[in-house]
Formats: structure tokens, sequence, C-alpha cells
């Protein structure tokens, strides 16, 4: 069974606040989007277009019926807890769940409103405009150079890379740190380094959009910190969509926020949902769903 | 603290017999692990002594000259090692290709319901008798493969070879998978997320990655293919002639063994007349066994050395 519409009637749970713990974690978080913008960056065009987006794995609906317009050069986060199908429509956006063989997807989904899956798109083509960093650090056991080369390399480009991987490495603000050591295996480096290698390895393609899937979930709270800087700086070029499980991070970084959730039907099918889609900082401070007003509470996590 | 302690000290020595029982376990268990070992060495031993009654007996010099033929007291062990070295080469040529690209098409490309049946099949080749191997090398490969297109005798080591090649496929094709599938998933995700196509993630990632295991897979097919006997004993004949060329009849180091154990030049039992013939079987036994042991070590060591960690 779908579950219930949240209706406008929900809104009013702000109206009666108990005083208790989980006020202060939202606290905590209004402090953080304090001094942001409410309205949210305006005159950027849709990059994204999602009409009813819903992805199953075989017979498993992992997502349904997601509709939200992504917009260039702005940071979107998606946040939520485990399993309401974040990931799953991250995925999407590089054809990257081609390579689960189960994996089929109803609704549309556009870039520069071309169909991602109309017939003939090709996802070679797809990937090498829409990067993507993973939520484990996976630089290939090959030196720091190779590592930065391999996308170029493939698509490609031939003669002297030297230019690409410092330019590249640069922009990772990882060039001052590995400049000497090139040639050593990027598995030498540290976890924060291995993972701004492998976001100078998406960048040295040039894609039009970086895709993180929790990039940040395996290094240590400096480490985060520097890619966070990193993100804000690379929203100058490009378009980024970060799935995080940490809702500090998406109100340090992110413009626009997504929260997804879990529907779970009465057979014990559970199906991510979008609830909520908002300026980061309206999102965060006056949530309009119930749901939303749960989740960044901590009353439901 | 109104809690006293106890007067008597606890026993914790526990059940003897518990202890006795474990004791024993852990004896019978390593007889079992000991026991490969013991075999070896009793293997060394039994062709260390008569091994060493041959070099003794038969001049070195002879050992480069033509011809293994033991009845005439001729011990060129050039021409054994030089046909092995022929079947087995010819045996890689085959199964490399063969062995890596059936790997890599599992591992990469198969979807799961072809490889649920490509697999399994593969295996079964792999149990086939080398018996039935070597009588099709004989009787398929030589008449409707080889001689249409190759002037080569009847028996030859060429059909040897491409007989011991197909043997060893599944263990190329089986061992190289097992190690391309070892490689994390991260890492062809991060191949494809840059827009490689599957060839190059196969070849530029997921290949270099598994290289240890590879490289081991092929060693041990290569120490398989040296030590094959039936394969060679029927497709290669019996020649103990010299030959450069894969195009007709010669004995391998096996094939010779198995001439001398079964066949025409018959050595049952250390008689005067018969000793250096007798004992050719243990010296070319202990040289089988040394390379092919070479080999395993070398493969371990190459395990070892290459493997990337990810």
């Amino acid at each position: 069974m779908t579950q219930e519409p949240v209706t406008e009637e929900h809104r009013t749970v702000n109206a009666d606040p108990t005083p208790s713990a989980t006020d202060a974690a939202a606290d905590k978080l209004r402090d953080v989007v304090a001094d942001r913008e409410t309205e949210g960056p305006t005159g950027n065009s849709t990059i994204f277009g999602l009409r009813g987006l819903t992805v199953y794995y075989a017979d498993f609906r992992a997502v349904k019926e997601v509709t939200a317009d992504i917009r260039e050069n702005e940071i979107t986060a998606l946040i939520g807890p485990s399993g309401c199908g974040k990931s799953t429509v991250l995925r999407c956006f590089n054809r990257m769940n081609d390579l689960i063989e189960t994996a089929r997807v109803d609704g549309s989904l556009t870039y520069h409103g071309v169909d991602l899956y109309g017939k003939n798109v090709d996802p070679v083509e797809v990937r090498r405009r829409i990067g993507m960093v993973f939520q484990k650090p996976n630089p290939f056991p090959k030196s720091i150079y190779e590592n930065v080369v391999y996308g170029p390399k493939i698509g490609g480009m031939k003669g002297n890379l030297d230019d690409i991987v410092e330019e590249s490495l640069r922009k990772a603000v990882l060039w001052d740190e590995v400049k000497d050591k090139l040639d050593e295996s990027g598995l030498a480096l540290s976890g924060g380094q291995q993972q701004r290698l492998c976001i100078a390895r998406a960048i040295a393609t040039s894609p039009d959009v970086l895709l993180m899937d929790e990039p940040c979930s395996s290094l240590d709270p400096i480490a985060t910190l520097r890619i966070e800087e990193l993100m804000l700086e690379l929203k100058q070029d490009y378009t980024i969509v970060i799935v995080t499980h940490n809702m500090q991070q998406a109100a340090r970084v992110s413009d626009r926020t997504a929260f997804f959730t879990v529907d779970v039907s009465d057979d014990g099918q559970r199906t991510g949902k979008l609830v909520e889609f908002d300026v980061t900082n309206r999102l965060f401070t006056s949530p309009s769903k119930t749901e939303t007003e749960d989740y960044i509470t901590g009353r439901f996590g | 603290m109104s809690v006293t302690a106890p007067q008597v000290p606890m026993d914790l020595s526990g059940d003897p017999r518990r202890q006795r029982r474990e004791r024993r376990v852990r004896s019978l268990f390593f007889v079992a692990a000991a026991l490969s070992i013991i075999i070896s060495a009793a293997i060394v031993l039994s062709l260390a002594g008569e091994a060493w009654g041959f070099v003794t007996a038969v001049d070195p010099a002879s050992y480069f000259e033509n011809g293994w033929l033991p009845r005439r007291g001729r011990y060129s062990i050039l021409t054994i090692v030089w046909h092995t070295l022929m079947v087995s080469g010819i045996a890689m040529v085959v199964a490399t290709p063969l062995g890596l690209g059936a790997a890599i098409y599992l591992s990469e490309y198969a979807r799961r319901n072809v490889r649920r049946f490509l697999k399994p099949t593969l295996e079964i080749l792999a149990g086939v008798p080398s018996v039935v191997l070597g009588f099709f090398a004989l009787n398929f490969i030589t008449p409707n493969v080889i001689q249409p297109l190759y002037a080569a005798d009847r028996s030859n080591l060429l059909a040897a070879g491409i007989g011991v090649g197909i043997l060893i496929v599944p263990l190329v094709a089986s061992v190289s998978e097992d190690a391309m599938r070892a490689v994390p998933r991260a890492l062809r995700e991060a191949s494809y997320g840059l827009g490689a196509k599957k060839w190059h993630t196969s070849l530029r990632v997921v290949f270099p990655a598994a290289i240890s295991g590879i490289v081991a897979a092929l060693i041990l097919a290569l120490s398989r293919a040296i030590g094959e006997t039936m394969v060679v004993a029927l497709a290669a004949g019996t020649s103990g002639i010299l030959t450069w060329l894969p195009d007709s009849s010669g004995l391998t180091m096996t094939g010779a063994m198995a001439d001398l154990a079964i066949g025409s030049d018959q050595v049952t039992s250390a008689t005067a007349v018969q000793v250096n013939p007798f004992q050719s079987l243990f010296f070319v036994g202990l040289m089988l066994f040394v390379i092919t042991l070479v080999l395993n070590v070398l493969s371990e060591r190459v395990v070892r050395r290459y493997r990337q960690k990810y």
C-alpha cells in the first residue's frame, strides 16, 4: 500500500516545539545554515530533470517517483537514512546502475534536456561528461600520474599529459603534496589524499558534473574539511551532486538539499522516496514536511 | 569490602581427560599435515640413490649427443629436454590465449546465466582423462587439423603440444578467473565512472590488478604441461631421435620414462645389462621433480612479490 500522502496539515508540527535534546541537534544545524541565503542561488538553469524516476533491482523497487530539478553550478545534497535510495538516484545520473544486470529505470531523467535513458545514449559517453567520486577512495593500483591520466588517455587524448596532471592535481589541492612523487603508487597516499587523488582523476576528463557518493564517509574530520572546502571551490566550474549521511555536511556545503526516506509497505517492501527538495537553509530551518522535521531533529534516524 | 576471599585457591587446571583428547586430535592433524612433506622427501630419497648411480655410470658428455636410445646405451638428455620444451611451449601457446580469453570473458563479460552454464562446462573439460585427450590428439588433431596444413608424421610433437594445451586450458582459465574476480568492484566502477569501455576496464584495470594470480596460473599450467605423460605418450610416439621441429615423433622426458617402464625397452629390474636404462628412469624422474618444484616455488614467489594491494 502506498503511504498516505503528506499534506499541508503536517506543517503545524512546528507550532508546539517540545524542549528536548533533539532540538539541540536541530539548533546546531540551524546555526550552520544561519549565514546562508534563504532563497538560494538564482538564474542557474536545470541540468538534471527528474520526472517520476523509479528504479527497480529485479522485482525490488528501490526508489519511486522522484521528481526534482537539479541546477547547474550548484551543490545539491541528497540526504536521508540508509536504504532510502539516495545512492541509487545518484547512480542513475551517470548510468552507473547499468553495471547491475537487474537494474531497470522507469520515468524520465534528462541531462541538458536529453533523455539519459534514451535509445541512442551511450553510457560511456555519459560517464565522460559526468564524473564520479566514490564512498571509499579507490585509486587504481598505479602511479599517481597514471591515475590522473587514465581518463584523458582512454578519451583518446595523446601527447603531453603533464599539464593536465598538474592542473587536475592543483584543482584538487593535492599538487603540493605529491608533485615530487608522481611515480609513486596512488595507494601509498593517506585516505584523505587518496580521495583528493580520485577527485583529481575525475576532474582530469574535464567533466560537466561531479557526482560524489558519500565521499567523506571513510575520512577523518580534517580530511573531510579539506574535501568540503574543495567542493566549494569546484562549484565555480562544475555542478556537484553529493550523497551524504552527514547532515552537518549537507548544511555546510550544499545550496539545495533533497531529503529522502523509506516507505515500508504492508508486506514489508521498503521503497525509497523523495520527501522534500528545497534550498538548504529553508530545508534545515523550516522544513515543510513532518518527516523532514523528524529526521533533522533526530527523532527519526 | 565485606566479601571475604575464599580460603582454598580455586582449581582452574581443567579436566585432564579433555586435555589429553585435545592433544591426540592435535597430533592426528599434525600427521596429516606432515604426510605431504614426508612423501615428498621419500620421493626424492627413492629417486636420488639410483639417479646417482646413473650419473656416475654414464658419461655426461653423451647427454648432448643425438638420440635417447637406452638399449644402445645412448642417453641424450638434450633430446628429451628439447622435446619436452617444444611440447610444453606449444601447449602454452595454445592455452594462454584460450585460457586467459575464457577467464576475461567469464569474469568481465558473461551475463550471470551464461556463466552458470559455461563455468561447469569448462570444469568438465578439466575432468577429461588425459588418455582420452591423447587419443583425440592422435586420431583427430593430427589427421584433421595438422596434416592438411603441415607435413607432419602420424605421430608428432605438435599434436602432443596442442593436446596438452587443451588439457591445461581449464586450469589457466579457472585460476586466472578467480584472480580477476577477486579484483574489487570499486576499481571497475572507478574505471567505468571515467568513461572507460568494457575492454579497456578489463585489460587496463582488472587484468593488471590480477596479474600476480594470472602469472601464477600460467606457471602452474606450465608445470602441469611439463609433467603431462599420457597425451604425449599417445600422440608423440616413441622415437628417441632428436628432432628440432615438432613435425615428427619424439620422446619427451615423461614419454621416455613411460616408454622405458612399459614399452618395448622394458626395464623391470636392475639386472646387470639393464642397469643403466633402469637407473636413467630415476635420473629423468628426479629432473622432472626438480623442474616442477622450482616452477611451483616460483609461482608462489610471484604471487607474493607482485600481489597488488587494493
